[in-house]
């Protein structure tokens, strides 16, 4: 007789399509939030695959600090061919050409560029629903983040008082102006993201695969220099340096780390024996030791 | 062997071979557990345990641990494995864990996700949500402590939400001494307590959460337990048989229409398998097809089952949305307005008896009137308190009815977990406030006692006696019940003519006058049947009350509902009699040509081939039709009521 058994791959693909499906199904206007990462690589190949062999039924909205890197511009507008979706640009006008990590400093750019620029854009094209590719096992505050999850009119997460979430039955009540960040990933770790990636042969940024780039280090980070706004401190030396990413966000505040990981099969592998977590190159997450959570409250992903 | 080597060679084999590590990990399966213990426990300790001896604890989060162990720790400045999952930061500030929150480590053998329940506060609530998604329950009991109240609510809402097996970790061993005797009394009270509940496995763990003692490696501190570790139980628990793999349901989620030639009905197999080929029906609206094609990720594919997320499509043009449900012809779930359900509260604000909620089941959103409480059960013994029609308050669980605006689709929740379950909103706040769990069968509100019937009947002047004098006979009802074909009508007619013969006033009630007329809005699902049949006694009970012997010939299948209309109808005026028929002859005879269209499938649901029929367990008279002519079966009638002196 035949098993009837899905690996546990399956059975995630199976329960991140049920929930594309759902928000696709009970909400006025949905949008995924596209970050160009390889989360949201994975979330948009399950929504083409969930909508097949139609297109895909709502729009990405890619939230411009205008300090991506290069490569991750490059790489949206192929991105946008592939799978035949509109992508929705949003950058903060307040900041437009302004606001910068440089001058302003990493806390002040990302809440004017990113935190404040994602709900700038929701409200403007008066978003009920938004996907979002993060994952429970990425950080502490994740854990308890509802695969619904609920946010007033003002973005506001409440995470004393969220919605209990039962079975694969999710509720998709709002009132106008409120809305549901939905997370298809929230049961996946990074070692699943890549399994699917490498499986599937999705592309991904060429930035998470080892190359020889021009970094500086500072604070014991490396930082690419990836365009000439970047101002050199005083002793600071571009050092070319077989370098790769393990996320991806704004190149000043994103740090490499050193590799000779060539594929998706060396990343793994050097992920799985290596002893740091996968935030650790992310800036922001230094702030305290709650950082993370206090910039969900205030409307962050 | 050691539970320690599968790490050691797992590393290995990422150092060597990390493609044949990768096809390994792809084909592990899925655990999904739920913790449950109060906070002195060790719970989040045990947790932390496992994800730091399984090395998914990455060493910049351990240096995190570490720092904060010194502000937050519980264990004197020592590394603390609790700190490693308690979350947010009123957590960390009050020290308890506030919420369900979702772990995720694997080992060589399966991936787990842990749902992470807390202790004391808002325990039911978050039971229920982390319970409603496991497949195993890992209770953790203090030594120290024993079996205590906490640890039965934790084991009956585990068995309320359908979780089959169970694993109590008996944690900090080390505080008694390591007695073997402690561990055996617990094991013992366990098992009392859980005796009436339905878990299919439990097993016993002593163990040292703090230490790791019996947790991911045996411990020499315990040598007179030989069993498994804990995470070895884990990774081995077998829990393939829990799934239905019997009833196809498919729930139908979204309706895909990429261009003219194509109509797809895309959702998650609830249960059961789906195969291109079969012969379904949607419901509610009974329209039949046949699957045309079946799709997983746009590619078409020959079958596909639970829990998988399909497309598929159907040889007819038929009405099917969003909300409907695709199940077999020969098997079909109950459909109704009303159902009965555990349903656990979980709002602030009670439960409201006769308000509306919306009720979201399956992909059905779909408004519901909730009844009266029939019952709450006490979760610390397991006993029912009665007789209340007070309101369900916040992490109270209670037996409900519920009414819907639209008929729905649904199997009990035991049989099936993804068409049984509901949850409860608020239609002015938009909160989740309740979630239920469907009961087998339906009972309706129980009919109105013989109190109010005597107060009725004391309004007019003219009483049933006047009445029956006049005519020269009494009121009475023979209630034949039997499969279709076995002869009702035939024999209720016949009755009906040697009664009339010897003037008698007689009225047959069959499926020609009842079920055209007054009982036309109902369909023959279990819910139906059992209103068709009490409307049909309380026709007869009337139609008793003038005086008129009613003769009733419908097949009620169910025990339940013949004893309500004997209720109804009154003892002393009720004749049931089985009109007793082996099924093939009933499907030889045919006389309506209603068997034939059962096999060919054109009937969904049908007595005796795919719905039951009990038989009475002691009519008045069993009749084998069989071997006896109608005139003769309606003779032993006519001769049973002259023995009651019906007649003179």
């Amino acid at each position: 007789m035949v098993s009837y058994s899905l690996s546990h791959l399956k059975q995630l693909e199976a329960e991140s399509i049920h929930i594309l499906r759902e928000v696709a199904a009970e909400f006025q206007n949905p949008v995924m939030l596209y970050s160009i990462g390889k989360d949201s690589s994975v979330m948009l190949d399950l929504a083409s695959k969930a909508f097949a062999p139609g297109r895909i039924p709502f729009p990405l909205l890619h939230v411009d600090t205008q300090w991506k890197f290069q490569d991750m511009y490059r790489f949206r507008e192929q991105v946008a061919r592939r799978y035949d979706v509109e992508i929705r640009v949003w950058i903060n006008p307040e900041g437009r050409d302004r606001v910068g990590p440089f001058s302003h400093g990493s806390e002040k750019h990302t809440q004017i560029m990113k935190t404040e620029a994602l709900k700038q854009a929701l409200d403007h094209w008066e978003h009920d629903a938004v996907f979002g590719g993060a994952r429970r096992d990425e950080e502490k505050s994740r854990a308890k983040e509802r695969v619904y999850s609920f946010r007033n009119r003002f973005h506001q997460w409440d995470p004393k008082n969220q919605r209990p979430e039962l079975w694969n039955l999710y509720n998709a009540k709002v009132d106008k102006g409120e809305s549901i960040r939905v997370f298809p990933l929230s049961n996946w770790t990074e070692l699943d993201v890549w399994l699917y990636l490498m499986r599937e042969k999705v592309p991904i940024v060429p930035l998470y695969f080892a190359a020889v780039r021009p970094v500086v280090e500072r604070a014991g980070v490396l930082i690419m220099v990836d365009d000439d706004r970047m101002p050199l401190e005083p002793g600071e030396v571009v050092q070319q340096r077989k370098v790769r990413f393990r996320t991806l966000g704004c190149y000043p505040l994103t740090g490499a780390i050193e590799s000779e990981a060539a594929t998706i099969e060396d990343i793994v592998q050097e992920m799985l024996l290596a002893t740091t977590s996968e935030r650790q190159g992310r800036v922001i997450d230094y702030d305290g030791a709650s950082s993370m959570e206090e910039k969900k409250k205030d409307g962050y992903f | 062997m050691g539970d320690h080597d599968y790490r050691v060679q797992d590393e290995d084999l990422i150092r060597d071979d990390i493609a044949g590590y990768l096809r390994k990990h792809e084909t592990k399966d899925l655990l999904r557990l739920l913790t449950c213990g109060s906070v002195d426990d060790g719970k989040s300790t045990l947790i932390g345990r496992l994800l730091y001896d399984s090395k998914m604890i990455y060493e910049d989060q351990l240096a995190a641990v570490t720092r904060d162990s010194k502000i937050h720790g519980t264990v004197g400045g020592d590394f603390d494995p609790a700190l490693l999952t308690d979350g947010l930061k009123a957590e960390r500030e009050q020290g308890i864990t506030i919420d369900v929150a979702y772990r995720y480590f694997s080992t060589a053998k399966r991936k787990f996700i842990i749902a992470d329940c807390p202790g004391h506060e808002q325990y039911t609530r978050n039971m229920a949500t982390g319970a409603s998604t496991a497949d195993l329950a890992v209770i953790i009991i203090d030594a120290r402590h024993g079996v205590v109240t906490q640890t039965k609510r934790h084991a009956f809402i585990c068995s309320l939400l359908g979780i089959k097996h169970v694993a109590v970790a008996i944690n900090k061993l080390d505080l008694v001494g390591w007695s073997e005797a402690v561990y055996d009394r617990i094991r013992e009270d366990f098992n009392a307590f859980v005796s009436r509940l339905a878990f299919a496995d439990i097993h016993f763990f002593p163990i040292c959460a703090l230490r790791g003692d019996n947790v991911v490696d045996p411990s020499e501190h315990t040598p007179w337990y030989d069993g498994a570790t804990l995470l070895h139980h884990m990774e081995n628990v077998n829990i393939a048989s829990d799934r239905n793999l019997i009833d196809m349901r498919l729930p139908v989620q979204y309706v895909m229409r990429p261009h003219l030639d194509f109509r797809g009905f895309a959702g998650t197999i609830a249960s059961g398998v789906v195969r291109a080929g079969d012969s379904v029906v949607s419901l509610p609206s009974r329209r039949h097809s046949r699957i045309k094609a079946v799709y997983v990720d746009g590619e078409p594919i020959a079958e596909a089952f639970a829990p998988m997320a399909v497309t598929v499509t159907l040889a007819d043009e038929i009405d099917v949305s969003r909300g409907d449900l695709l199940a077999p012809v020969h098997n079909v779930p109950t459909i109704g307005h009303d159902l009965e359900a555990m349903v656990v509260w979980m709002h602030e604000i009670p439960a409201e008896p006769g308000r509306t909620y919306l009720i979201k089941h399956t992909t059905n959103l779909v408004p519901g009137v909730l009844g009266a409480v029939r019952y709450k059960m006490d979760v610390d013994n397991l006993r029912k308190a009665p007789g209340e029609a007070h309101a369900l308050r916040l992490n109270e669980i209670g037996r409900v009815h519920l009414t819907m605006h639209r008929p729905i689709a649904f199997d009990p929740y035991d049989r099936n977990r993804a068409t049984g379950a509901f949850i409860i909103i608020d239609r002015v706040t938009n909160v989740t406030v309740g979630a239920g769990m469907i009961i087998d069968r339906v009972v309706r509100e129980p009919v109105q006692g013989p109190k109010s019937r005597h107060i009725a009947e004391a309004r007019g002047s003219v009483s049933r006696r006047d009445r029956e004098r006049r005519l020269g006979q009494r009121g009475f009802t023979v209630w034949l019940t039997g499969l279709s074909g076995s002869g009702k009508s035939t024999i209720a007619y016949e009755l009906e003519r040697q009664l009339a013969a010897e003037g008698r006033l007689c009225y047959v009630l069959d499926g020609d006058n009842i079920r055209h007329g007054l009982n036309s809005d109902l369909a023959f699902s279990a819910d139906d049947r059992a209103e068709n049949i009490r409307r049909i006694a309380e026709v007869a009970r009337l139609m008793n009350e003038v005086g008129v012997i009613v003769i009733s010939a419908f097949i009620s299948p169910y025990r339940a509902d013949r004893r309500r209309a004997r209720d109804i109808v009154g003892d002393g005026a009720f004749l049931e009699v089985h009109l007793d028929t082996p099924l093939a002859v009933c499907e030889a005879r045919d006389p309506k040509g209603l068997y034939r269209k059962v096999r060919a499938g054109e009937i969904p649901q049908f007595t005796g081939i795919t719905d039951p029929y009990e038989a009475p367990e002691a009519p008045e008279l069993r009749l084998e039709t069989a071997t006896l002519s109608a005139e003769r079966c309606a003779g032993e009638i006519v001769a049973a009521l002259r023995g009651r002196e019906v007649l003179p």
